[in-house]
């Protein structure tokens, strides 16, 4: 049965995307549909790190955290959920109609640094987790190099059973968001989709955004779609043709709160783009 | 939608019938028989949209509507443009315009303006509308485009090439 809770807060310290994504590996959650009739019904979800879009040949990542917001605000949990040796499936029951978001959202700090030797240092190192605490004693006030950044990761998709809604579309105000102008279940292959980008809460210029449609195997060219988002953070997307999406936006700027002084965001969806 | 009536009164009776009648239009509708190993009848939808793609008037969909526990809905969807105009905020089944899907043939249905499920069309520029889909089979979607009310009786056609045959739509002004 389907557990209502309360949205499970953001854990500082944890990438819960597997951590392979920075070797240029594509972490995605893909549903098999997103658009849905009748009643009562569920969506099957792949899930895995690769580098070809949605091909799962190389790890299963880790998604024990993802969750969904209801249409009506309720946070359930995926079920089903099996994890291989290539690809994690799951499965999302649609109770009620209207739009629903499945996502993984994760923020964390990190400090580099030089030793007047020249030796690169990090804190936290893998497998640690910040605390104010242990910034304190690890990280030194000055050094050459000296760059602590706040890292903040979104993953989405959305499914809508009956009329599409939008109250799970609301931006948070963490991260780097996507703010839906055009709805991401009403995609159509002949009409351009408007999106803005929002980094905690405000309009995010220049963001890098790189969007393929699936089937890359069965093409000589990645085909990709490369676009940045204008002084609204807005981007205006023209398909190529119907199929489902890998959508990444990359956003960098020094508007960090201390102790950080570099905020990233990153923010991955996939959509599907139904023909005319 | 209503039965055709056949007049065969004195001149001016005949006259004063038709006055009676409202703009009005027929809609020939053939469904093709399919050589195909495994067949099942399409899901049909037939409506008017306004050239924003405002649905104007649902006048038919054609669904299975039987089945246990409303299973026959979650095809609905796969009538992709009927769906997103208007399909997904309605709540089937949909009194005088849903019914059973049909087998292949010849099908004629007929509207008129201001009765059920026609609505008073303003005048200005239309399309109507007919979108097929079909279990293990294809899709279509074809447009006759129409202006409202027309001058005189006008006959407008389009032919499907897979899961469609000739569509006719016979304006009928008053």
């Amino acid at each position: 049965m389907l557990s209502k809770k309360m949205m499970k807060p953001l854990l500082l310290g944890t990438m819960l995307i597997a951590t392979s994504v920075v070797d240029a590996h594509r972490a995605w959650v893909v549903p098999q549909e997103t658009v849905l009739s009748g009643q009562n019904r569920w969506v099957s979800f792949d899930a895995a790190v690769s580098n070809d879009i949605f091909l799962a040949n190389y790890n299963p990542g880790r998604f024990s955290a993802l969750a969904v917001h209801a249409p009506d605000g309720t946070v359930l949990d995926v079920q089903n959920m099996h994890v291989g040796k290539y690809r994690t499936v799951f499965d999302v029951a649609l109770e009620q109609e209207g739009t629903y978001r499945i996502f993984t959202a994760s923020s964390g700090l990190r400090a580099t640094w030089e030793t007047e030797e020249g030796e690169r240092r990090m804190w936290p190192g893998r497998g640690q987790q910040y605390t104010p605490e242990g910034f304190a004693e690890h990280v030194p006030e000055k050094a050459k190099n000296r760059q602590v950044t706040h890292a903040l990761r979104r993953m989405e998709t959305f499914v809508t059973l009956g009329a599409p809604t939008t109250a799970v579309l609301k931006p948070t105000g963490q991260g780097l968001e996507l703010n839906p102008i055009t709805h991401p279940n009403d995609l159509f292959a002949g009409e351009e989709a408007q999106f803005q980008f929002l980094m905690d809460g405000k309009p995010a210029v220049g963001v890098e955004v790189s969007i393929i449609r699936e089937g890359t195997r069965y093409r000589n060219s990645q085909e990709e779609i490369t676009l940045a988002s204008d002084k609204k953070g807005l981007v205006s997307i023209t398909w190529n043709g119907a199929g489902r999406y890998f959508l990444e936006a990359e956003y960098k700027d020094h508007k960090a709160k201390k102790p950080a002084t570099v905020r990233t965001g990153g923010y991955v969806a996939v959509f599907e783009v139904l023909p005319d | 939608m209503r039965t055709t009536m056949y007049l065969a009164c004195a001149p001016i009776l005949f006259a004063s019938s038709v006055t009676a009648y409202a703009n009005a239009f027929d809609v020939a509708i053939e469904i093709p028989a399919l050589n195909v190993a495994e067949y099942h009848r399409p899901y049909v939808a037939l409506w008017i949209e306004d050239e924003r793609h405002q649905v104007v008037s649902n006048l038919a969909v054609w669904y299975d509507g039987k089945m246990r526990n409303n299973e026959g809905e979650k095809w609905l969807k796969d009538m992709r443009q009927w769906w997103r105009r208007s399909g997904r905020t309605l709540t089937m089944p949909v009194d005088g315009v849903s019914g059973a899907t049909k087998a292949p043939g010849q099908y004629e249905l007929q509207f008129v303006a201001g009765q059920h499920p026609l609505t008073n069309l303003a005048a200005g520029n239309y399309r109507l509308q007919i979108e097929a889909a079909r279990e293990v089979g294809g899709r279509e979607l074809l447009s006759i485009p129409f202006t409202w009310p027309a001058s005189r009786p006008t006959t407008l056609t389009v032919n499907g090439e897979h899961e469609l045959g000739r569509i006719a739509l016979t304006l009928k002004p008053e």
